[in-house]
Parts: structure tokens; sequence; C-alpha cells
């Protein structure tokens, strides 16, 4: 176990070490001087880019100044960015909550959804119900999110007026940033009109969720249809029911345990594609969050922060994805590697 | 009454002619096959049935509603757009351009993916312990995020999305092959060919690669789902095809201006995209069990 958990912890920070190299990188393949690239300051006379250049340790050696920039990563001076002119650490740490939030409520829906959904379509295997279900999620598995964000746009918000087009909470509500995760803010905060800006919340959110976790459960569901169903005609859930078990005691005790055990990291990793679908929808729905800010840097040419967002997103990603393996490791020992499961 | 089935005809079928027979009784798959055909002759033909062309504009026609509609009329099948261009003419040229493209590009990371695949499970020891490793935590990032930010690196574009989309999608066919060929390395048609003093080169070409194919027709109909998702995505995004061209994805964003007056703009190439992929993944889905039916027999 040690030796497992040694390993995967090499791997995160050979993969991190990687990321920076890379995102460092970048700062001499981005047009432009390579200072203003890492500071994300224009220079306005050559004693002030002597200044950078000395923290940066530009005229030492390529290993001295990876050196020098790791030192300010860790440090969390990240730069600064072209179009705001703010710190760049400080923007991606309001606009990554925003993401995580919005692909956490997602995955948690998803789950509720799918995981269910999977069980009884696994269950009535080749039945109609089964039938039902899988035309179901091959809709929902094949429709682009984008698109299915713009037909509910179009169908839930400008037909009906349901809900909100856009935004994170109505402009009436000024809600202090503590957390970055509007929900526990709203609570968290002593505000008195605290239920109507949570309840305005909510419905900003309906929209964008729904449109990112309805792919997700989709594929949620094929997971666990397809576990369900190579569990169910296995030979000891053959032995339990020739024991005379009943069928809902055969799936209580010995089922469904020994289904979402194995793709328990599967469905946890869904996690990535919703935050991907999430960067998507934020662009339609304008939620501040991290895709959002980093096609914006794309659009603006803003180098710097789409170095440091670029990092930010693939290190919260391996970070995540290390971690869901370690967890998965200690609850299930037997497993070596991830195996990818059919779907 | 006959307890075995014993095969009746002269010749006994080739396994692709047994996956064939199991794929042809799925009538879903088989729908799902004829769409297909459907829309790769649009694509081959679509210009040659076009009364216009994807970027005339026509000033007399803004805005025509589809042909059902009261207002719409017969010479814009699926109206027009808010500068007159006929929108079935764009969606068969955008899907020209977004299909066209993710097959090329599924080819492309498929000969790349299975090249290396077939090297890292030929050879074992450290060279092919790092590519694992690196590939394991390549494939846990879903490839519209790899594509994403190859582009914010290289800058929106068609080419550099193109570049972006084939690099994301190499590391599955990477893995799938290495793993294929891990487990047929060691038996026994490959071990008599290595007898036989065949080379590497050899072994791969004449014993591995027949057997491989019906896995990579199954990886690359998945592969191209995902490549046509992206390439429309990074279109939608205005990081691939810009704006006037006509591709799927982009003409999803411009629609996006005008949604409210002319929801067709935005209905026509989703649902174009729509159509492709879940024909896409019925022929994928039907295949895959097709093979596990095949090889249950």
């Amino acid at each position: 176990m040690s030796l497992y958990l040694f390993r995967r912890l090499n791997l995160l920070i050979f993969t991190l070490f990687m990321l920076a190299l890379a995102s460092f990188g970048l700062a001499w393949l981005f047009p432009g001087d390579y200072l203003t690239n890492l500071s994300g300051i224009h220079f306005d006379s050559p004693e002030q880019r002597e200044l950078f250049a000395t923290i940066y340790r530009e005229n030492e050696g390529i290993l001295w100044q990876f050196s020098a920039y790791l030192e300010m990563l860790w440090q969390g001076q990240w730069g600064q960015s072209f179009s705001s002119g703010q710190p760049l650490n400080k923007e991606i740490l309001t606009t990554i909550p925003a993401s995580i939030e919005l692909s956490a409520y997602a995955l948690v829906i998803s789950l509720f959804v799918g995981i269910p959904l999977g069980f009884i379509a696994g269950l009535k295997h080749n039945k109609l119900t089964d039938y039902g279900i899988l035309s179901f999620s091959l809709v929902g598995y094949s429709i682009p999110v984008f698109w299915l964000a713009l037909l509910l746009i179009l169908v839930l918000s400008l037909q009906l007026g349901w809900f909100p087009i856009s935004g994170r909470i109505s402009l009436l509500y000024d809600i202090p940033p503590q957390t970055g995760f509007i929900l526990v803010d709203i609570l968290s905060s002593g505000l008195p009109y605290k239920w109507d800006a949570f309840v305005d919340a909510l419905e900003h959110m309906v929209l964008p969720t729904l449109s990112i976790s309805i792919v997700t459960s989709t594929i949620i569901l094929r997971i666990t249809r397809r576990s369900v169903i190579e569990v169910m005609s296995s030979e000891y859930i053959k032995a339990a029911t020739a024991k005379g078990l009943n069928r809902y005691q055969v799936i209580l005790r010995h089922g469904i345990r020994n289904t979402i055990i194995p793709i328990m990291p599967q469905l946890a990793l869904q996690f990535t594609t919703l935050l991907t679908n999430a960067m998507i929808v934020e662009s339609i729905f304008s939620w501040p969050g991290i895709g959002n800010w980093l096609l914006q840097a794309i659009y603006q040419g803003d180098y710097p922060a789409i170095r440091a967002g670029m990092l930010a997103v693939s290190s919260l990603v391996v970070i995540f994805t290390v971690f869901i393996d370690i967890i998965h490791k200690i609850i299930d020992p037997r497993r070596l590697y991830r195996q990818r499961v059919k779907i | 009454m006959l307890k075995s089935s014993l095969y009746q005809e002269e010749q006994f079928p080739s396994p692709l002619r047994q996956t064939w027979y199991e794929f042809r009784k799925s009538h879903v798959a088989f729908i799902g096959l004829c769409v297909l055909a459907c829309i790769t002759l649009f694509i081959l033909f679509g210009p040659f049935i076009t009364p216009y062309t994807p970027l005339e504009q026509n000033t007399d026609a803004l805005l025509v509603p589809p042909a059902w509609d009261g207002n719409g009329g017969i010479s814009h099948m699926l109206g027009t757009d808010g500068l007159g261009r006929d929108v079935l003419t764009r969606v068969i040229y955008g899907s020209r351009v977004t299909f066209g493209i993710s097959v090329f590009l599924v080819l492309i990371a498929m000969i790349i993916g299975v090249a290396i695949g077939a090297f890292a499970g030929m050879n074992s020891g450290m060279r092919s312990s790092i590519l694992n490793h690196l590939l394991d935590s390549m494939m846990a990032i879903p490839t519209l995020l790899i594509a994403i930010i190859i582009v914010a690196i290289l800058g929106p574009g068609l080419v550099n999305s193109m570049w972006a989309i084939t690099l994301a999608l190499i590391p599955q066919f990477i893995h799938y092959t290495r793993d294929f060929v891990r487990v047929e390395i060691n038996k026994e048609y490959v071990v008599a060919a290595r007898l036989d003093g065949a080379s590497p080169f050899r072994i791969f070409l004449f014993s591995l690669l027949p057997n491989m194919v019906e896995m990579l027709v199954v990886q690359g109909t998945l592969a191209l789902s995902i490549a046509i998702l992206d390439i429309s995505a990074l279109g939608f995004l205005n990081l691939g095809v810009q704006a006037p061209d006509a591709e799927l994805g982009a003409m999803l964003s411009e629609g996006l201006d005008i949604a409210y007056i002319a929801p067709w703009c935005i209905a026509a190439p989703g649902a174009a995209i729509f159509i492709a992929i879940i024909s896409i993944n019925v022929v994928g889905d039907g295949l895959r069990s097709a093979l596990r039916n095949r090889l249950k027999h």
C-alpha cells in the first residue's frame, strides 16, 4: 500500500513538474518579450525590465530561470493579466470555484439519475425497459452539449420564460465573495435578503447544470448498466440464487456492492468531462468560471493568463485523478491499476 | 431434431463476414448504417444538388423561415440566415468540412497511435514503462480539454485546431493497440511466425494487424464521434474554423445572435451534428455487440 501511495505521489509530482515545465516553455514560445509573458507587465523603462530580469534570473542559465519560475509559482506570484492588470492567481482563485461548483452539482445530479437508471436497465437486460432507457441514453450521449444548452435557452428561457438566460445571480443582490462557491457564500452571509438571493442563484444554476448533467448522466447510466449485466451473470450471483435467496436479497447483498465498487473511479472521473463541458457551457451562459475566463484570454491574446490558466486547469485535473486513484485503492485493494470499463 | 447446428454452406464464413451477419441482425444498427451512408452521399455529391454557394448573400431574402412555415418558400428549404445565405447549402458545405476533417483526423491519429502502440506493446522495460505512466495520466484528461489547451498555445484557426484534435485523439489508440499487442504477442500463431524467422515488423504487419482490424474499426467509430464533437465545439467557441466559412459549429455560434428571431439557424446545424453522431454511435454500438456475440458463439 505504501509503495503504491509512493508511486502515485511520485507520478503526481512528476506530472505537475512537467506541466510547470510546459508552462515555462510557453513563455518562450508565445510571441513578444519572454519577461513580459512571464510577469504580464509591459515594461516602460529599461530599469524596470532590469529589475524583473533579476527576479526571474534572466541572465543566468536556463535551469536557474526555471527554478526561479517555480519559486515564483510556489509563492503565488503567477504574474498579472494583460487585459485586467489583476494578479493571475487571484483571478484564477475566484473563477475556479465557480466552475467546480457547477461541475460538482452536475456530478451529484448525474449520479442520482444515472446509477438508478443504469441498475434498472441492467436488471431488465434485453427487455423493453432496457431498450427504452438505452435509446434515451444514446440520444443524451450523442447530443452536442453546446447545442443542448442553446435549445434549453430557446425553449425554457425565451419561449416559456421560466429561467434567466445568463449570469450567476441577479445584479440586484450583492453577495460578498468569501469561498467563491456562491450558494455557500449566500448561506454564510448574514444578509436580510439571504433566502431571496438563494432562490435567485438556484434559478440561474438550473439551465447550465441541466445541460451538462444530461450528457454525463447518460454516460454514467451506460457504465452502470454494463457493470450490472456483468455482475448479474457471474457465478457468485448464481450461487446466491441457488442458496435460495430471493431476487431482492441477491441484488441488495451481492449485486449493488460488486457493481458499484469497480466502476467508482470511472464515475468520479466523469468530473473531468463535466469540467470540460462546463467550460463550454459557461461561455454560453456567461457563467464567471475558469472556462469563460480562459476563452476570453485566448481571444484577447492574453499570454500570461493562458499560461497560468492552462497550468491551473490541467493541475486540477491531474491532482483530482490521482486523488481518486488513491481513494479507490484504499476502498478496493484488489486492483493494481485503473482499468478502463466498457460502456 | 438436430441438436447441433451444422453449417450447411460449402464455405465457412470468414470472421469479418460473421461479424457482418451478427451486425445485420440488429435493425437499429442497420438503420444507423443507412443514415451514415446517406450522410456520406450528401457530403460527396452535395455541391452538385445545391443551387447556391455557401457564401452567396441574397439581400432579397433575409431571414426567410423554412419551407414548412407559412412565410417560407420552396426556394430555401431550411430558410436563410441574417445575411440571406441559404441554410441548407451551408449545412451541406459545413458537414463536408466538419465530417470530412474528422474522418481525416481520425485516420491520421489511428496510424500514429497504432504505430506507437505496437512499438510500446512489443517492447518492454523502462521505455514502455514511462510511456505507460504518461499515457495513463493523459487518458484521464478529456480530449476536448487537451484540444482547448493546445489551441490556446498555438492560437485559433482551422489548421491549429486540427493539430490539437489529432494530438488529443492519439493516446487512446496507443492504449488499445498496446493492450491488444500485449495479449496477442504470446499466442501460438505469433510464436510460430517468430520461429519462422519473421522480423518484428513482419509479425506486426502480417500476424497482428489483420486481427486488429475489428478493434480498430470500433475504436475508430468512437474516436470519430469524439472528433466531430470536438471540432464543432472548437468551431462554436471561435477557436477553430473562423466565422464566414461554413462549418457546423461556427454556424451555430453565428446563429446565436439571431437565435430568437431565426431559431432555424441554430436548429439546422445542430441537428446535422446530432444526427451524424447518433448514427455513428448506433453503428459503433452495433459493431461492438456484434463482436461480443460472435466471440460468444
